[in-house]
């Protein structure tokens, strides 16, 4: 076979994102499984510190300096820039992230190097092929899918949290490369980042998360909403309907139009549970739900159900809480 | 401004009946089709883009024979008319031959800007635009929260959604833009909508009509397989805590504590 190729997701400050991390310590389990050799890809204005760090877990990192990744949408140069030194004779696994930038990636990948894709991936094993284990129709189905023979590039995106980030047994080795040639793809710039006010922690790493809906009420709601999260040692997350009242930045957002969690904890205030919200976080280990309405969806899947008031039950649990860490 | 949305029909998912066939391919008989809901949202976009500017918004499907049908809906929200890529041989066709088709068929077609929405609630891969903008070289804007074209200066604003806020980007038209449901709601077809959608026009595309070749398209073209599938295990019943808020916060507490998560 012809590798096992990440194409790795950095963070808006040139690290290693965490699904990136994820991605590698997959690729590594699946390359000695399959006897093949695992390769990551960074590409960026300055790839090093990312490269660096992708190097803990693959035993070989290939660095592409494009400098018009500083001020340009990232996606599609560094599809270009990864099939460039992908080996694309195929079998040839090629595995990103699920988020934005991974699919943007993935979809770009199979159109340069005519590939099949599996996208949103909950597990990947290796038994004399790869078996892309998937999520489907809301949850209520698993599927276990495969490329068929002959496809050379097979293109699979991977959700965070699926695989625990492990670094190798050694450092691998950090190859510098510069691109080959002009993009044949339009670059499209970047004119203005807007950073969003928000000191939350980031959702998709969190092992606690407490969220909010539409009966948190606003954003005083959503401060008992943060000193619960705060004392529990997780991050806040929210439904759409508090994201699109503005009460708290998209970031935030958890669901079909947001991120996928799979925290420890989840702990749910004024969230009915409609299906958009499940399927960010129906896969969370326990869930734990405060609703005035004891009918409410999320109650099908729930591990508890406290019927009442969150503000009240809420202040409650974080007295309770202070009260055993105090 | 003349943008073309691509809309896809999918099984409803309010419906919550969708399954795969003795096949593991879906089965499309067992839901009742509509839009894809994530189309209807950058549809929305495009129809107010052309209220302001003035132009024509025309909808793009590669769907089974029954596709205009569920188009019908796009059409009472606003859009003009619609090209409608149907064949026998596209059945069980892939994200990737889904993007070349479409792709055939904008390459006859001419637009500003061609809208998609952020993923379909049936395969939830989301590849096919960036798939489209590749093939026909666009300048491709994805994630977008709002959408901004200045005809005169024949270029487009895109707010994409990034880790921490948003990104502003710029690219000469025609481009592809991929929409989240940030754009906003989409509206409710007037009765009048409803009305005049009848006699709007909806021209029918064959894949040899769009010079492609049957044994590059379908199952035969396809991928990806499934292998197996299993209904997830379920959560046992909830616990469900009655009671004062202090004797909830206890439960609480205690659940946490059992589980090792304080």
């Amino acid at each position: 076979m012809a590798g096992i190729w990440v194409v790795a997701d950095t963070n808006a400050d040139g690290s290693l994102a965490r699904i990136g991390a994820e991605v590698a310590t997959l690729a590594r389990t699946l390359a000695k499984a399959a006897s093949a050799d695992a390769t990551g890809i960074v590409v960026g204005a300055d790839p090093t510190g990312a490269a660096t760090e992708l190097a803990t877990y693959l035993p070989r990192v290939i660095a592409v300096t494009d400098a018009a990744a500083a001020d340009h949408a990232w996606a599609a140069i560094a599809a270009q820039r990864a099939a460039e030194v992908i080996d694309a004779t195929g079998p040839t696994l090629v595995l990103t992230g699920a988020g934005p930038d991974g699919r943007d990636v993935a979809g770009t990948l199979m159109a340069l190097l005519d590939g099949g894709v599996l996208v949103n991936a909950t597990g990947v094993k290796w038994d004399g092929g790869e078996i892309v284990e998937m999520s489907v129709f809301g949850g209520r189905l698993v599927t276990t899918s495969h490329f068929v023979e002959g496809t050379a590039v097979r293109i699979i995106t991977l959700r965070p949290n699926v695989v625990t980030a492990e670094a190798g047994a050694s450092p691998g080795r950090v190859e510098g490369v510069t691109p080959k040639g002009e993009l044949t793809l339009p670059a499209v710039k970047v004119v203005d980042r807007i950073e969003e006010a928000s000191a939350a922690a980031p959702i998709e790493e969190a092992r606690v998360i407490v969220a909010g809906g539409r009966g948190v009420g606003g954003t005083e709601g959503f401060e008992l909403v943060g000193q619960i999260a705060e004392a529990l040692g997780g991050a806040v997350g929210a439904t759409r309907a508090a994201v699109d009242s503005g009460w708290i930045p998209y970031a935030q957002q958890i669901g079909q139009t947001g991120k996928i969690v799979k925290p420890r904890l989840y702990l749910a205030l004024g969230i009915s549970g409609a299906i958009q919200h499940k399927v960010g976080m129906q896969t969370a280990e326990t869930v734990i739900a405060v609703n005035r309405d004891p009918d409410a969806p999320i109650a099908d899947f729930a591990d508890m159900i406290v019927i009442g008031d969150l503000f009240e039950v809420g202040k409650a649990l974080l007295a309770q809480l202070k009260a055993k860490s105090g | 401004m003349r943008i073309v949305v691509l809309t896809k029909p999918v099984p409803d998912p309010a419906a919550a009946a969708e399954r795969l066939g003795p096949d593991n391919r879906l089965d499309r008989a067992a839901s009742p089709a509509v839009i894809n809901g994530n189309d209807e949202y950058v549809l929305e976009a495009a129809l107010k883009l052309v209220e302001a500017h003035g132009g024509e918004v025309v909808l793009l499907s590669m769907a089974p024979a029954t596709g205009p049908e569920t188009m019908r809906k796009g059409l009472a929200m606003g859009a003009h008319r619609g090209v409608h890529v149907t064949d026998p041989a596209l059945a069980g066709s892939d994200a990737w031959t889904t993007a070349r088709v479409l792709a055939a068929a904008l390459g006859e077609m001419e637009y500003d800007l061609v809208l998609a929405g952020f993923d379909t609630s049936d395969g939830t891969a989301g590849v096919v635009g960036a798939g489209v903008a590749t093939l026909l070289k666009l300048p491709y804007l994805s994630s977008a929260a709002q959408i901004e074209p200045d005809p005169k200066a024949g270029t487009v604003r895109v707010r994409r959604i990034s880790a921490t806020g948003f990104d502003v980007l710029e690219a000469p038209m025609p481009a592809l833009i991929v929409g989240t449901q940030l754009l906003g709601e989409p509206r409710y077809p007037s009765l009048k909508g409803i009305m005049g959608a009848r006699s709007k026009e909806i021209a029918t595309r064959s894949i040899a009509d769009l010079g492609l070749d049957a044994t590059g398209v379908g199952i035969a073209a396809s991928r990806t397989e499934v292998a197996s599938k299993r209904t997830p295990p379920q959560r046992g019943d909830a616990i469900v805590v009655r009671g004062s808020a202090e004797e909830a916060a206890t439960a609480i507490v205690d659940l946490l504590t059992e589980r090792r998560l304080l």
